[in-house]
């Protein structure tokens, strides 16, 4: 207990443990999901939730903990801010005797939060090593005298489950603290929500994401074409870990397209550098990642709504532009582009024309949802295609 | 005898005739060792599969082809038994658990777990894992592709995935984002009568530029409708020529009739007809969609250009129902009933 507010001589000591670790064991990480290999270590690696960061930081001092829960988008670090804050807390020793974290989307349900649940939270605390060593110990990690119970995804637990979970987490407060996180606050019953201090994720801005990006890929050598990261980002929408995903596949495919052709032939001379550099060090190129997000190509959607958009000539009018839709999306629907992207696209280039009036664009948008509706019910994809765009072209055309 | 989308089925990834890039990636891909997830999709005929069996036999060796067939028998929690066929080899596996229906977690659990918990025992193997394609994926229910998930992740050293999927709209994004996705778009008229010329050559067959076009476009690029109609072709006819009849498939001709039965006569009278002929069709396992999605296109040439529009729209409505309904004939019955409707409406002048 001597020096435990001297969080600085502390958080020195554990940066210094943790940049010790992952040097030794480099090599069985190469198949392990970027995702996992980059997730924030402390909390300072957590990007762009500083509001958030600030006050959890500020608890590593204290030994006190609220009840906490974490809720924004996916792929802001809900996640990996939980985790990181756990390790800083325990350490990798008393990591797994101190935190146990349930993933509500495999186990849910009013039986595992009685037994799984209550038995951990009525655990005594485990020990921390006796001695010198549990003094060096605590010298690098505050260790507080509680347990944490993470419980991920909680907006997908049943309301019976919740409501289960409203005495445990009364009963056993001196000796454990609750994490909940998820997606949506609003699934989470209010008399759970109200025993927690709420903290809100919010969506990552382009600059951090990128700068994240840009660190990785570094580190993993892989190297990125001018505006690369930028098609990261915007395919990811706000998602990071999409993002990074998509990152890893697109490295895969240049990385090993280049260390195939470095023995057969030589591609064209850029990449010839690439490979003097380093063994995986193809460029990833707008195109790639756009091919692996799935993205429709700007000049196929430009075709459709110019289709949509035919001149209208006279009475005939219909007539046109049916042949010249129905052919876009036989083409649409043969080059295999998934309708979920081909309406989410559409949406946007429509939704964002300032020519249109915004009369139109009420009706229009009514016409997408139930689309939408539809596609998620599993309805054949070119007649839904096909009806969206020819109901879209008819509202344009100031019909129907 | 094999059919000829069999027997002249590429057997390695040099062996395929288009999208270069793609079977470059792939081959890349399997020879880096460091082989993901995948999740194939396009539309039928595109050569999903056929893609990806050659993938395997670059990954594998040969050894991939020697295949059996094994029927398996999975009991539920209710304790029904399912039977099951797998096609197997030493190092992969390949399912269609969309066969046992709702049941498919069962299958899809049981199955990969035990794949994953057993190591390859062949030294000589070139890769660790074993590979199991799951066909249809976009038909899994959505249990299924929750226990995908926790096991993709808990077994992949020993276990890679292929998904095979039309579409990747019914497949849950935690998947999608596992997976690294390969597009495989539908052939082009070019590339199909390309594939049929040197089909036809190697069957020695007298090869008609002008029939082949015309089969690559009444196909609508689908290369497996395309071989069989050549086949088709030829089986039929001793000499071919440049306007010899390609003929449809008997449900083509059914939907067809219907088509031009309900455009001249629209009476309560032809709807009772159209009842029979559709039970017909659906007897016979034509797929509800494929009917209305053939009947919506045949009867969308025959009238007038003002009323496309309006046809599509209660084709894409009553197709919906189809999906969320249960019963299939009261849907295409009121399609065909709405159909008239508008017809009469139109023709009497008068707003639908």
């Amino acid at each position: 207990m001597a020096n435990f507010f001297d969080i600085k001589a502390r958080k020195a000591a554990a940066a210094e443990g943790s940049s010790k670790t992952p040097t030794t064991k480099q090599e069985p990480n190469r198949m392990q999901p970027w995702v996992e290999k980059y997730r924030p270590k402390t909390l300072a690696d957590v990007t762009a939730q500083d509001h958030t960061i600030q006050i959890l930081t500020r608890t590593l001092t204290s030994s006190n903990l609220p009840h906490m829960l974490f809720y924004g988008p996916p792929g802001t670090g809900k996640t990996s801010t939980i985790l990181a804050l756990a390790k800083q807390l325990y350490g990798p020793e008393l990591m797994r005797s101190r935190v146990l974290e349930l993933n509500a989307s495999d186990e849910r349900g009013i039986s595992i939060i009685r037994e799984k649940v209550k038995d951990f939270a009525r655990q005594q605390l485990s020990a921390i090593p006796p001695g010198a060593a549990g003094k060096a110990y605590r010298e690098k990690h505050p260790v507080p005298p509680f347990k944490i119970i993470v419980l991920d995804e909680a907006d997908s637990m049943t309301q019976d489950a919740q409501t289960a979970l409203r005495r445990t987490m009364e009963a056993y407060s001196r000796i454990t603290r609750f994490c909940l996180v998820c997606n949506y606050v609003t699934r989470i019953i209010d008399p759970l929500a109200s025993r927690c201090s709420k903290f809100r994720f919010k969506s990552l801005d382009g600059s951090s994401a990128s700068a994240r990006l840009e660190h990785i890929a570094e580190a993993e050598g892989v190297k990125l074409d001018e505006g690369a990261v930028d098609a990261l980002v915007r395919c990811a929408e706000g998602d990071l870990r999409r993002a990074i995903t998509f990152l890893q596949s697109a490295a895969r495919l240049v990385g090993a397209t280049v260390a195939v052709s470095a023995g057969k032939r030589k591609k064209k001379g850029e990449e010839e550098d690439a490979m003097d550099v380093d063994a995986i060090g193809g460029t990833v190129t707008v195109r790639i990642v756009e091919e692996i997000a799935g993205v429709v190509p700007d000049d196929v959607m430009a075709r459709l709504v110019d289709a949509i958009r035919s001149p209208a000539t006279g009475k005939k009018r219909g007539g046109v532009m049916y042949e010249k839709v129905a052919k876009v999306v036989e083409d649409l629907v043969a080059d295999g582009w998934s309708a979920t992207q081909v309406t989410g696209q559409l949406y946007e280039k429509i939704l964002y024309d300032e020519m249109i009036e915004d009369k139109c664009k009420n009706r229009i948008v009514m016409v997408f949802s139930e689309a939408d509706k539809r596609l998620v019910d599993g309805a054949d994809e070119h007649l839904t295609i096909l009806d969206l765009a020819l109901r879209i072209g008819e509202i344009l055309a100031g019909k129907g | 005898m094999a059919l000829l989308v069999d027997k002249h089925r590429p057997r390695s990834l040099d062996d395929l005739t288009y999208h270069h890039g793609l079977s470059d990636r792939l081959r890349a891909l399997a020879q880096s060792g460091d082989f993901p997830h995948l999740l194939v999709y396009g539309p039928s005929g595109a050569g999903k599969k056929t893609r990806i069996t050659a993938t395997l036999k670059e990954l594998f060796g040969p050894g991939v082809e020697k295949i059996k067939i094994d029927a398996r028998v999975f009991q539920t929690t209710t304790n029904r038994k399912l039977d099951f066929n797998i096609v197997s080899s030493v190092y992969h596996m390949e399912i269609t658990p969309s066969d046992v229906g709702q049941y498919d977690r069962v299958v899809v659990q049981d199955l990969l777990k035990e794949v994953a918990q057993t190591q390859q025992v062949d030294l000589s193997a070139r890769q660790r894992f074993k590979v199991v394609v799951i066909n249809e994926a976009d038909y899994l229910t959505r249990d299924a592709q929750a226990a995908l998930r926790r096991t993709m992740e808990k077994y992949s050293p020993n276990l890679r995935l292929v998904l095979l999927a039309n579409s990747t709209a019914n497949i849950i994004a935690p998947i999608r984002s596992r997976t690294l996705l390969v597009r495989v778009a539908a052939p082009t008229e070019d590339e199909i009568v390309s594939v049929l010329t040197k089909v036809g050559t190697k069957e020695r067959y007298d090869i008609v530029e002008g029939l082949n076009k015309r089969i690559a476009k009444e196909s609508g690029r689908n290369l497996r409708k395309a071989l069989l109609m050549l086949e088709a072709v030829y089986a039929q006819n001793e000499n071919v020529s440049e306007n010899t009849r390609i003929p449809p498939p008997d449900w083509e001709v059914v939907i067809t009739q219907i088509a031009d039965e309900i455009v001249a006569e629209r009476t309560p009278a032809q709807i009772l007809q159209t009842r029979a002929k559709l039970y017909d069709l659906l007897t016979h396992c034509i797929p509800p969609t494929i009917v209305l999605k053939t009947l919506t296109m045949k009867l969308v040439s025959k009238v007038d250009d003002e009323l496309k529009p309006e046809i599509v729209k209660w084709s894409a409505f009553f197709e919906h129902r189809i999906r969320t309904g249960s019963k299939v004939i009261f849907h295409l019955e009121a399609f065909v009933a709405k159909f008239m409707r508008i017809m009469e409406s139109h023709s009497m002048g008068l707003d639908f």
